[in-house]
């Protein structure tokens, strides 16, 4: 029963780092950089819910599209105004300049809305089957892992199935390529930190329902776990992101019950670092051999 | 004949690199010219100036009477060009058919049936792996590939970039009469390449490109019997 507990608390918490991990993987995949600004992405998405829900008075679902958009458009003028510029630079500029971006936004949080946390109230709360709140699944883990589920969904069939993502692909496989086929290859980029951010602004919510102090750090830990978690499933792979994100929060969640609250990010990282001297592209990374 | 395309002293650099150095050509409706050369003389950047992933400094490209400066890669393929480049740079992670669509990424979804009929009706190869990712293709059924998905463009330009790069000669020879058949259909192809026997076979006109300029140019009979190319290129 308490095991029962602990794994849906595991697996809610990896479905939130899958949904960020999914970000961070599919930018990775079509621009080839770690967007280590995408975890305070995350934060403005939970602090933008509140102020909606708290000042505003707008009711949650009203408050999570607003915080859809008001990221959607951060992670766009982001791209547009730090990494773009940097679109033929080496990837070490691009990858400083993301955490630039990653400080910045930190510190305007801070200047905006000050270091006292905020308590955040859950966006969902409804009462659970009498059963299943005693094995200690809340309404908010239900929609978390439904929510992490339908986005998992809905991106493999963008990605594989419309001609957007099939362009997504291609430019992520060769860009130049791709620009001969008449594909805009900036937009397509911008497409991606778009979809990438409005999963950053849902994680944001989610997470801070999940624990619900708010402060400007709030998005980096899970921030750096879904980078893992996106690394462990394979980066760039969306199911790799999804999986990677799940199993991360298990062994987190377990490893916390278990071995150690103190040890449990330890554990987190040296299972990384066993699956990558296995597997050096991950889970479900693939490696693809160069035909000349 | 008119001229579809007419590319007129352009120099182009990558950084302080002088690639190209004022050269000048055209090809006319119907035609296969082709830009013979060593490696390095920059026969790839010209093509790649001409679909715009490269743009030159001074110089002008005009395409059916519509000059390309500042035109970025994307929009030229809309205006009828279509490049196979280098290396055929299929996608190896897409499936033969998600290769073929995207080729026709400008195109209205309408045309991409009849277009892929087309194509498979050419290359009946790729008909049988339509469903099988391009990266466990071999070289020469990649570079079918990579030639039908510029045809799912339905190009008023092919440019094909080495296309016998790599292959084993049988292969070539296929590649070749492949190219003929498009021209045959009333194709205007611009093929670079390094095979210059083969390529001089085909062409109707030929340019001879060395460091960036212009040496020689004359129809493909011309030059397959002129001594210099013999010396140079054909190996005596």
């Amino acid at each position: 029963m308490v095991f029962f507990s602990y794994l849906f608390s595991g697996i809610s918490l990896g479905s939130i780092y899958a949904i960020i991990a999914l970000g961070y993987t599919m930018v990775y995949g079509i621009a080839k950089m770690l967007n280590f600004a995408h975890g305070d992405v995350i934060m403005v998405g939970g602090y933008i819910c509140y102020c909606s829900m708290t000042y505003l008075g707008l009711p949650a679902i009203v408050s999570i599209l607003l915080s859809m958009v008001v990221c959607t458009v951060l992670g766009v003028v982001i791209e547009g105004l730090a990494y773009k510029p940097l679109r033929q630079a080496g990837s070490l500029a691009v990858l400083i300049t993301a955490i630039g971006v990653s400080y910045f936004l930190q510190n305007a949080a801070q200047l905006i809305w000050g270091v006292t946390p905020k308590i955040f109230t859950p966006v969902v709360s409804f009462p659970m089957p009498e059963g299943l709140a005693a094995m200690g699944l809340s309404s908010v883990a239900v929609v978390t892992m439904v929510t992490c589920v339908v986005i998992m969904i809905v991106l493999t069939t963008f990605v594989n199935h419309t001609k957007l993502g099939k362009a997504m692909r291609a430019c992520s496989e060769d860009k130049g390529a791709a620009q001969l086929m008449g594909i805009n290859v900036n937009r397509t980029i911008s497409l991606t930190f778009a979809i990438g951010s409005a999963l950053a602004a849902i994680a944001g919510v989610l997470l801070c329902s999940y624990t619900p102090t708010l402060i400007p750090t709030t998005g980096s830990m899970p921030g750096i776990k879904a980078f893992t978690a996106a690394v462990f499933g394979g980066i760039g792979s969306i199911p790799g992101a999804f999986i990677g994100g799940l199993l991360l929060g298990i062994i987190e969640a377990l490893a916390k019950a278990y071995v150690s609250t103190n040890l449990a990010n330890a554990i987190v990282f040296a299972v990384l670092i066993v699956v990558l001297l296995v597997r050096p592209t991950g889970l479900l990374g693939k490696y693809v051999p160069e035909k000349v | 004949m008119a001229a579809v395309l007419k590319v007129d002293d352009i120099h182009v650099y990558y950084g302080s690199i002088h690639a190209v150095k004022g050269v000048s050509f055209e090809v006319n409706e119907g035609e296969i010219v082709t830009l013979i050369g060593a490696n390095g003389a920059g026969k790839s950047t010209v093509l790649n100036t001409v679909s715009g992933l490269l743009h030159p400094r001074t110089g002008s490209v005009t395409f059916l009477g519509q000059d390309l400066k500042g035109i970025p890669a994307y929009k030229v393929v809309e205006k009828g060009l279509a490049q196979v480049p280098e290396g055929r740079r299929v996608f190896l992670q897409m499936t033969v058919e998600e290769n073929l669509e995207m080729g026709a990424y400008t195109q209205a979804k309408s045309t991409i049936a009849p277009s892929l009929e087309d194509v498979y009706q050419r290359f009946p190869r790729l008909l049988e792996r339509k469903n099988q990712i391009a990266g466990t293709l071999s070289g020469g059924e990649q570079q079918m590939l990579a030639m039908g998905r510029a045809l799912m463009s339905k190009p008023k330009l092919l440019m094909l970039d080495e296309p016998s790069m790599g292959l084993a000669p049988i292969l070539v020879e296929q590649i070749f009469s492949i190219i003929k058949e498009l021209h045959a259909a009333g194709t205007t192809i611009l093929l670079v390449e390094q095979n210059a026997q083969a390529a001089l076979s085909v062409a109707d006109r030929a340019y001879v490109l060395e460091t960036g300029k212009i040496s020689l140019s004359g129809t493909g009979a011309e030059l397959l019997a002129s001594d210099q190319v013999r010396k140079a290129y054909l190996g005596g």
